[in-house]
C-alpha cells in the first residue's frame, strides 16, 4: 500500500530539496514496520518538525506517502493533542492542570503565565516564541507541580519560577530542565526526535531526580544500618550483592525551584493510559 | 511491619544508571541468558507460577494472558508494551524508563521469546521527550551488545525491537486503542472480543502489557518464581512501584511488597505535610474511587483495596489534605475525562460532558439540591454502559466522593460557592501554619 513515488508529481508545496529530504526520511520510518500505516503518526510529528505544525502540505505529503486520503489523514491528526493545526511557538510550555498539580499550584501557574504572557491556552505570543497550553497528567505528580518545555520536565514550579523561565525562553537564552536534556530544543527539533531521529542527547541529564529515588534512599539506609545485604524483604537480596551504602542526595536537582519548606530535620533540601481498572485484559 | 525494597529500583541511583554497562554490571540480562536455554513453555509456567498481575491497573494475571495466544500458525505474533503512562497520579513507567531502560528492554526479550515473538513494540507517550531518547539509545545499545537482533547470543533466537512514540491521547492506554493507535488510526477501543491475543496488532496474536509488569520479568527469571510469589500477599503476590504524590513531606516512588499499607508508606515518606491532615487520597489513580482517613490500614493488594470499595490500579497515591476542596478537585478530573473521551460511544461522550456542566455550576454555586442526584443518577448511566473502561473510571471519583463527602457539596449549593481558599493547598502557601497542636502526620 505504500506510496507511488513521489518527487516530481507530489501536490505538496514543497520545494525539491525539502521534499527529497522528507521522502527520505519517510522510507527510514515506514521500514521499521510491518505494515506501513503504523509509519503514520511519526509521520506527522516529522513534518512538524519541518513546518512547525500539521499544514497543508504536511497533510498531503502523508497521504501521497501512504496512498491514502487527505481527509483520512486528517482524521487521524486531529485525534491526538500533539499534532498542531496551526503554526505552534518555538518553545510549547504546558504548564499540567490536572487535578493534583492544580491543587499544588498549577492553577495559579497557569493564571500567571497567561497574565504575564497575554495569551491563552492554546495560544503563541507575537514573537512567535512561546505557545502556552494546559496539558494533562504527564506522570509526574511526585515533582508537582510541573510545567514542560518542548515535553522536557521542569520540576516543583512556582508562578515566578515559570515566569522567569518564559522570560529567558523569549530572550533565546538557554534553558535546562529539571529532568531531561542539558538544554531544551525548539518545537521543531523536538519533533523530529519523537519522529525516531535520535539526536544523540540520551546521555544528557539526570538518572533520577529526588523524588524518585526517595524509597531507594530509605532502603540502602536501613541496609548501611543493618549491614546484611541478605536479609529477606531488603532489595539488595532481591536483585544483586552491589554495594548498598550509598545514600544518596535527597533532590535539590539542578534547576528546581522547589520552595518547599522544610518540614522536617531530614527535609532541609526540599524536594499510564487508562489503569482499565475493571477490565481483566488490559496487562 | 511492611519494608520498602529494592528490586526494579535497585539500580536508579547509579551513575549513568540508563546506561547497558550500568544494568550489566549490576547482573542485568543474566535473565535473558537464563531464558534463551529455557523451553519457551517454561518461562509462560515460570510467569503463570510467579503470580505476577498486570501492573498497568487491571491486575489481570501476566503468565495467563501470554497462555491466551492460540497455537502457533507459522505467522507473527506481537508484543506490544504499553509505556503510555497518563492515568492521573501515575507516575511509575516513566521514571523507571528515565532511569533504567534496560530493565524495560530485558524484558521485552525474555517475553518475546517466551511467546514466540519476533518484532516487539515500546509504545511509548508522546509528551516526554526525554524518556523517548533514552528508549531509543537503550534499543540500540541492547542491538550493539547482541541482546536484539538476529541469533540473539547464539541461540538462533531473532527479536527487532521498535520504539513508537505517541502524540498525546489519554484514551491509548487501553489496549485496543493503543493498538489502533500503533495502526496509525485514531486511538479508540475496539470490541472485545476478539482479544488481542487473539487477533490483536495486525489482527494477529498479541500481548499488550505494562511498563512495569515486562520489567518484572527479569528477575523473576533470575531470581525464580518462588521468590517473586514469596513478596506480597497470596493472591497479589511480587514488589511493586507506590507513588506517594500531593500533600505528602517527601512524595516519590516506594517500591514495596504489595500488601503495604498507607500508614506504613507515609510512616516512611514524613506523613502528611507539616501542619495538615489526610482528607483523602486515592489508591491507584483517580480513576480508582477514593479513600478517607478510615482507609490507612487497608493493605494494598488487589484484594483488599476492591474489598473496601475500591482498587488498587496503579498505585498511584495522590495525597490530599484538609486544604483542599473535593468539589474542585472532582470537578477537575471530570474535565479531564470529559477531554479525552475518545467520541466513540455515546454514554461516555455525552455523560461526561454533562457531569463536567453540572460539577463546574456546582463548584461555581450555582448548583441545586436536586443536582447532586443527577449526577448520581447520570454516573449511573455510564458505569458499565460504555465501550471501555475511560467512562466507567469517570464515574468513580464522583460517586465515591459523594459517599464521603456530601456535606462538602451541599456546603458548594444555592449560591454559596466553593468556601476553599485555593492557596492554602499549593506547594508554596505561604499562608501562616495552623497552631501546632494541630500538626503532625495527619491520620496517622
Amino acid at each position: 500500500m505504500t506510496a507511488e513515488p513521489v518527487g516530481a508529481r507530489s501536490r505538496t508545496g514543497y520545494d525539491a530539496e525539502t521534499l527529497a529530504a522528507l521522502v527520505a526520511d519517510a522510507e527510514q520510518i515506514l521500514a521499521r514496520y510491518p505494515d506501513p500505516r503504523s509509519g503514520l503518526l511519526p509521520l506527522l510529528h516529522l513534518v512538524q518538525s519541518v513546518d512547525g505544525y500539521v499544514s497543508r502540505d504536511g497533510i498531503i505529503f502523508c497521504a501521497e506517502q501512504l496512498g491514502m486520503t487527505a481527509a483520512e489523514i486528517s482524521a487521524v491528526a486531529t485525534f491526538y493533542t500533539q499534532y498542531k493545526r496551526h503554526p505552534n511557538g518555538e518553545y510549547t510550555v504546558g504548564v499540567c492542570t490536572n487535578t493534583l498539580c492544580a491543587v499544588m499550584g498549577g492553577d495559579a501557574i497557569f493564571d500567571r503565565l497567561a497574565d504575564h504572557l497575554g495569551v491563552g491556552h492554546d495560544e503563541t505570543t507575537p514573537d512567535g516564541s512561546v505557545t502556552l497550553e494546559r496539558v494533562e497528567c504527564n506522570a509526574a505528580c511526585d515533582y508537582a507541580p510541573v510545567v514542560m518545555v518542548n515535553w522536557e520536565f521542569f520540576d516543583n514550579q512556582t508562578p515566578d519560577s515559570a515566569a522567569e523561565l518564559t522570560d529567558r525562553l523569549r530572550a533565546g537564552e538557554t534553558v535546562a530542565p529539571t529532568r531531561g536534556a542539558a538544554s531544551v530544543c525548539s518545537f521543531k527539533q523536538m519533533s523530529r526526535v519523537l519522529a525516531g531521529f535520535d539526536d544523540g542527547r540520551a546521555d544528557e541529564g539526570v538518572g533520577a531526580g529526588g523524588p524518585t529515588l526517595e524509597g531507594l534512599r530509605l532502603v540502602r539506609a536501613a541496609a548501611a544500618v543493618d549491614d546484611a545485604p541478605g536479609t529477606p524483604g531488603t532489595p539488595a537480596a532481591a536483585t544483586s550483592d552491589r554495594p548498598g551504602a550509598e545514600v544518596p542526595p535527597e533532590t535539590g536537582t539542578e534547576q528546581s525551584s522547589a520552595e518547599r519548606r522544610p518540614t522536617t530535620p531530614s527535609d532541609d533540601t526540599g524536594p499510564a493510559g487508562p489503569a482499565d481498572p475493571e477490565e481483566g485484559d488490559d496487562d | 511491619m511492611t519494608e520498602l525494597m529494592a528490586a526494579l529500583t535497585d539500580t536508579w541511583d547509579a551513575e549513568n544508571s540508563w546506561k547497558l554497562s550500568t544494568y550489566e554490571a549490576a547482573g542485568g540480562y543474566e535473565g535473558l541468558r537464563r531464558a534463551l536455554r529455557t523451553d519457551p513453555a517454561d518461562l509462560v509456567q515460570m510467569v503463570k507460577d510467579s503470580g505476577l498481575r498486570g501492573r498497568g491497573g487491571a491486575g489481570f494475571p501476566t503468565g495467563m494472558k501470554w497462555g491466551f495466544l492460540p497455537e502457533p500458525d507459522g505467522g507473527p505474533r506481537y508484543l506490544v508494551v504499553n509505556a503510555d503512562e497518563s492515568e492521573p497520579g501515575t507516575c511509575k513507567d516513566i521514571p523507571l524508563m528515565m532511569a533504567s531502560p534496560q530493565h524495560l528492554v530485558e524484558g521485552v526479550a525474555i517475553t518475546s521469546f517466551a511467546i514466540g515473538c519476533h518484532h516487539a513494540f515500546i509504545y511509548v507517550r508522546g509528551e516526554v521527550l526525554h524518556v523517548y531518547r533514552r528508549l531509543l539509545a537503550a534499543v540500540r545499545e541492547a542491538y550493539a551488545a547482541g541482546h536484539l537482533g538476529r541469533d540473539i547470543h547464539g541461540s538462533g533466537y531473532d527479536l527487532e525491537v521498535t520504539v513508537h512514540a505517541g502524540a498525546g491521547a489519554y484514551i491509548c492506554g487501553e489496549e485496543t486503542a493503543l493498538l489502533d493507535s500503533l495502526e496509525g488510526r485514531r486511538g479508540q477501543p475496539r470490541l472485545k472480543p476478539p482479544f488481542p491475543a487473539v487477533a490483536g496488532l495486525y489482527a494477529r496474536p498479541t500481548v499488550v502489557n505494562n511498563v512495569e509488569s515486562i520489567a518484572s520479568v527479569p528477575g523473576i527469571v533470575t531470581h525464580g518464581a518462588d521468590w517473586f510469589s514469596s513478596l506480597g500477599t497470596e493472591k497479589s503476590s511480587g514488589h511493586g512501584l507506590f507513588s506517594l504524590s500531593g500533600h505528602v513531606t517527601r512524595p516519590g516512588q516506594y517500591e514495596a511488597p504489595l500488601g503495604i499499607t498507607l500508614r506504613e508508606l507515609l510512616d516512611q515518606a514524613g506523613g502528611v505535610r507539616a501542619g495538615h491532615q489526610l482528607k483523602f487520597w486515592t489508591p491507584g489513580g483517580s480513576s480508582t474511587p477514593i479513600f478517607t482517613h478510615e482507609h490507612l490500614d487497608v493493605p494494598l493488594d488487589y484484594e483488599s483495596v476492591g474489598a473496601a470499595g475500591s482498587m488498587l490500579g496503579t498505585r498511584a497515591l495522590q495525597i490530599f489534605d484538609e486544604t483542599t476542596c473535593v468539589v474542585r478537585a472532582v470537578s477537575r478530573w471530570t474535565d479531564f475525562y470529559a477531554h479525552e473521551s475518545c467520541g466513540k460511544c455515546t454514554p461516555c461522550r455525552e455523560g461526561t460532558y454533562w457531569l463536567k456542566q453540572i460539577l463546574h455550576r456546582i463548584e461555581a454555586g450555582d448548583g441545586e439540591e436536586t443536582d447532586l442526584d443527577l449526577l448520581l443518577d447520570l454516573c449511573d448511566n455510564i458505569l458499565g454502559r460504555a465501550f471501555c473502561a475511560l467512562g466507567d473510571g469517570a464515574t468513580s471519583p464522583i460517586t465515591s466522593s459523594i459517599q464521603y463527602f456530601r456535606t462538602e457539596y451541599e456546603a458548594h449549593l444555592g449560591g454559596r460557592g466553593c468556601p476553599f481558599d485555593p492557596a492554602r493547598s499549593t506547594l508554596f502557601d505561604d499562608t501562616p501554619q495552623a497552631p501546632p497542636a494541630l500538626a503532625g502526620a495527619g491520620g496517622h
